[in-house]
């Protein structure tokens, strides 16, 4: 009964004589630096992606959650069969049940020594630890069905203390899990051996404790997974909205019973990770459990008070920090006390305490000091868990130095840009071993502060601040270098025995008809991924951009690897995408000479032909060589095998990380009636080493920055002293939105690294983890005539007048 | 159960009746009934954006609009709005920009951006910057997207003749 849409009403689809021609390759390094638009970016744009909440399979039943009310409360009774009898439903499971089919887990790594956490279960078993945490399952026909019959659980409580305070968590006055023996998660100090002396013979020593407010990804696609278990093969096919597709067939493996090789997770469109959906989450592996138990595919899609209630959060931070240094401005050391708080459990398998390391690794980064002491405290508390999130302790680190260096540059009367000109690591001291102990390849601070003060015109912003302010106008400057863990070794997860690749693979595949399928492991959450690997691959094997496909997110398809996160897609697997162009080049060419019975020295693939590296004279189409590699092989010699697929894998390994740099700028103007602080400007220059897409790197910074303007300025998951979230919605949790943020200005300093031959170093975080710093100092710079100053983010209205003595 | 009542809406110029429950919302109703998968839900508070579709032409949020309400009028979708080619040149200054990482909001950022387009063409920046500020993309920071937006506008205007 359905009317057809008239045929005239269609556009017609575009026909191949209209299609633009595949954009030309730069002459000196092919494709690598050009800003090509992401093909993959069509079908979002026409509403034709596929996220994994757009699957529908036969038989698909949906799972919905009854969580816990309260922060801390033993579960006294439960009763699922008056839900049970609901219509629709097909199933309820409390947390014994499901624990049947699916083993607890305990995250900690060897080596964060120390670190402890309770054994947790997918849905809890007799207590809960935190307001959110899943304590039964019911899985129906509809998501609407599973809803309905929520509301017909029957739950008794037995209510415990809950621990929201993470000084009060550190005292140990009540331990939330007794048999631990107190709520430190994890501890880590350590003291340079010159800390004293160089604290003893400073002139002045500045002191300051931050706060950083609790606060999480917002990815706008809540959590999706669609399990499908085969009973026949005792088979489990996953949809995930995941970043680390084949961590997740580990994880499932393990904890589910299934052989490895028998658990294939896909990975199709993901709406939005940061580090959100990098971690196992104890309600999709209740998920897949229960796609076991029922043998028909289950899904599971988090709406968004489940996200604010259990997506990770971050960034729950207090933190003291000193700071030595001589009357002319040199600074000769950093002391750091950091407190952070991560919930009940640590997280499940990269551990929560990553993000304090972070911070003492981090703390001081851009600087020449040699003295540093730290001490660190990782809490257990009854609120939603902690993770890791985009910039992973960069943004804390990144505020404590540049909020101290301000205050000791302003003691000093030296202006900041002048200050932190005498205290940067110089450009020409590389390779360089930081007083946290890590190692610097190459940076270039120097010429990321020249670039940064000449993009922004200082000196003229300085005079216009000086200015506005005589009429009332209060205007901040703020300054933020930065240092950046990108390219992770093994150093990061491996040595500490997760299971997690730090390596990652492609292969390269010649099509008969010249075409090159690129599949590789590192996955695409948006970031461009498949982009590069385009522009890598072409300029690799000597074809256009339009001849490549690439492939990303399927275990059952790519190369073994570790996935989006550390911001490592473009270094490692980029470079594996680099080594099997190359040499599926190389054997493209082995036939191409077999062929022609010519020396394959004399021969190269240019516009995907096979021409004489000499003249560049075209000698076979690529085509030609597809078709007689795959269809007529027994044309070539007797003893001589076409190979036209290659795979290729690389490791970072000469350096634990490879740190990128980077500084940022803002510029703000307080209204010290309201306490409302517009954001006027922001600047950024980073050094990344190899550009391979100018738009895509300038727009991952930009997005970056937006989310750490989000930290500074707006977001925080405000729990009750009863461990109580308070503003579990988007209409109470508030992101920046068009209307909040300034425009951006990105430019770049070029460092490649020397590791590997593409020389590309990691850009996704660089943005987030600079910019809360740059607006802390530029609001601080605003008020500071006024005798006022903000250390508390986020910065809201409310904060800013109270600093003013104005509530 | 609730009753179900029969709803006839034209979606992207296709008629089609199905029994729905009142409490379903246009954009499940779009997704799961119609497989319309273009249209996202994200907030379901009517925050976020992505779920923005058109009934009887203009924008509205499709997890605050009930099914049952466009039950006799016209739904557009990104689906259509895609096919009918009455966006290319938005979606192709998006594409050029990299106005998009993720793609979930935007569907939902285009269907408000070509309302800001077709009623406010002589729309300035800080305009358009306001116009959007409904629209939530956690991805690009926004610059981007007011970029392509003023782009399109401009060569909009130009070709319109004086």
């Amino acid at each position: 009964m359905n009317d057809r849409i008239a045929p005239d009403q269609l556009a017609p689809a575009p026909r191949a004589e209209e299609r633009k021609p595949a954009p030309a390759p730069v002459a000196t390094r092919g494709y690598i630096g050009a800003s090509i638009p992401r093909a993959n970016a069509k079908r979002l744009l026409e509403g034709r992606g596929c996220y994994t909440d757009d699957i529908q399979l036969p038989r698909l039943a949906h799972v919905v959650f009854f969580r816990s009310p309260h922060a801390h409360a033993r579960i006294k009774r439960l009763d699922l069969q008056p839900a049970r009898a609901q219509p629709g439903v097909i199933a309820v499971f409390d947390g014994r049940a499901i624990a049947e089919y699916c083993t607890p887990w305990v995250a900690v790594l060897g080596h964060l020594k120390g670190i402890k956490s309770p054994p947790q279960h997918a849905v809890a078993i007799e207590r809960v630890c935190w307001q959110g945490e899943a304590v039964a399952a019911i899985v129906a026909e509809t998501r609407a069905q599973g809803e309905d019959a929520l509301a017909h659980v029957e739950a008794e409580w037995e209510e415990l203390p809950a621990v929201t305070d993470m000084e009060d968590a550190l005292s140990g006055r009540y331990v939330i899990h007794p048999d631990l023996g107190d709520n430190i998660c994890f501890k880590r100090e350590l003291v340079t051996e010159n800390f004293d002396a160089a604290f003893a013979q400073a002139d002045l020593v500045v002191e300051e404790t931050f706060g950083f407010g609790r606060h999480t990804g917002v990815t706008l696609e809540g959590r999706s997974i669609l399990a499908d278990y085969n009973a026949a093969e005792h088979s489990l096919t996953v949809y995930h909205a995941t970043q680390a597709p084949h961590m997740m067939q580990d994880i499932f493996s393990r904890h589910l019973d299934i052989p490895e090789a028998s658990v294939r997770v896909i990975c199709k469109d993901v709406g939005g990770s940061y580090g959100i959906k990098v971690h196992v989450y104890p309600d999709e592996m209740a998920t897949a459990a229960i796609s076991v138990m029922l043998r028909r595919p289950v899904k599971f899609v988090a709406d968004r008070l489940e996200s604010f209630l259990t997506d990770i959060h971050a960034r729950e931070h207090k933190a003291k920090i000193r700071l030595a240094c001589t009357k002319d401005g040199r600074i000769l050391g950093f002391d750091l006390d950091d407190l952070t708080a991560i919930g009940p459990y640590s997280v499940y398998p990269r551990t929560s305490g990553i993000e304090g390391n972070q911070v003492v690794n981090l703390t001081g980064g851009p600087y020449r000091h040699k003295a540093y002491r730290a001490k660190m405290h990782v809490v257990f508390t009854n609120k939603n868990v902690t993770c890791q999130y985009r910039a992973v302790g960069h943004p804390i680190a990144v505020a404590l130095t540049e909020g101290i260096v301000d205050l000791a540059a302003a003691k000093l009367g030296i202006d900041p840009a002048e200050f932190r000109r005498r205290n940067i690591i110089p450009d020409d001291a590389y390779p360089y071993t930081f007083p946290s102990g890590i190692k610097f390849e190459k940076l270039s601070h120097e010429q990321c502060l020249d670039k940064l003060l000449e993009a922004m015109d200082y000196r003229a912003l300085r005079a216009e601040q000086a200015r506005l302010r005589a009429t009332g106008v209060y205007r901040g400057i703020g300054l933020a270098a930065m240092i950046e863990v990108t390219n992770p070794s093994p150093a990061f997860y491996g040595v500490g025995g997760a299971r997690i690749s730090a390596q990652d693979g492609a292969t390269v595949r010649l099509e008969p008809t010249g075409m090159v399928t690129c599949l590789a492991s590192v996955t695409e959450q948006g970031q461009g991924t498949d982009a590069i690997f385009v522009q890598i691959c072409a300029t690799a094997v000597g074809v256009s951009v339009d001849k490549v496909r690439v492939m990303t997110g399927d275990t059952g398809v790519t190369p073994y690897g570790g996935g989006t996160w550390a911001s490592r897609g473009a270094g490692i697997g980029g470079e594996a995408v680099l080594q099997a162009g190359k040499a599926l080049k190389s054997n493209i060419l082995d036939v191409a000479a077999a062929m022609l019975g010519v020396d394959k020295a004399t021969l190269d693939v240019r516009d995907n032909a096979i021409v004489d590296g000499a003249t560049g004279e075209a000698k076979l189409p690529l085509a030609e060589v597809g078709r007689v590699g795959y269809f007529r092989p027994d044309t070539l010699p007797m003893k001589f095998q076409a190979e036209l697929s290659v795979t290729r894998h690389y490791t970072p390994r000469e350096y634990g990380f490879t740190f990128t740099n980077g500084i940022q700028a803002s510029l703000v103007e307080v209204d010290t009636d309201t306490g409302f602080v517009k954001l006027l400007k922001h600047w950024c220059v980073e050094d990344c080493g190899t550009v391979i897409n100018p738009i895509l790197v300038d727009e991952q910074i930009r997005g970056g920055i937006v989310q750490g303007l989000g930290a500074a300025m707006l977001e925080e998951c405000v729990y009750s002293p009863e461990g109580q979230l308070l503003n579990g919605s988007l209409a109470d949790y508030l992101v920046p939105m068009s209307g909040d943020v300034p425009d951006i200005e990105v430019a770049h300093v070029c460092t490649p690294t020397k590791q590997s031959e593409l020389g590309a170093k990691g850009v996704g975080e660089a943005g987030t983890a600079g910019a809360p710093g740059a607006v802390m100092n530029a609001i601080n710079d605003a008020l500071a005539p006024l005798g006022a100053r903000v250390t508390d983010q986020p910065f809201t209205p409310e904060r800013i007048l109270r600093a003013l003595g104005r509530i | 159960m609730n009753p179900m009542l029969e709803t006839t809406i034209t979606v992207n110029g296709t008629r089609v009746t199905r029994r729905v429950e009142p409490r379903t919302h246009l954009v499940d109703f779009l997704r799961e009934e119609l497989g319309l998968t273009g249209s996202h839900t994200a907030c379901e508070h009517g925050v976020c954006g992505a779920c923005t579709v058109r009934v009887d032409g203009e924008i509205v949020r499709g997890c605050l609009t009930l099914a049952v309400q466009a039950n006799g009028r016209a739904v557009d979708t990104i689906e259509g709005l895609s096919d009918s080619g009455e966006i290319r040149d938005l979606q192709a200054a998006f594409h050029e920009r990299n106005a998009l990482q993720c793609g979930f909001c935007t569907p939902g950022v285009l269907m408000t951006a070509q309302e800001l387009l077709r009623t406010r063409p002589a729309a300035t920046r800080d305009e358009i910057r306001d116009f959007m500020s409904g629209n939530l993309c956690r991805c690009t920071g926004y610059q981007s997207i007011l970029d392509a937006i003023e782009a399109v506008l401009i060569a909009r205007r130009q070709a319109r003749p004086a």
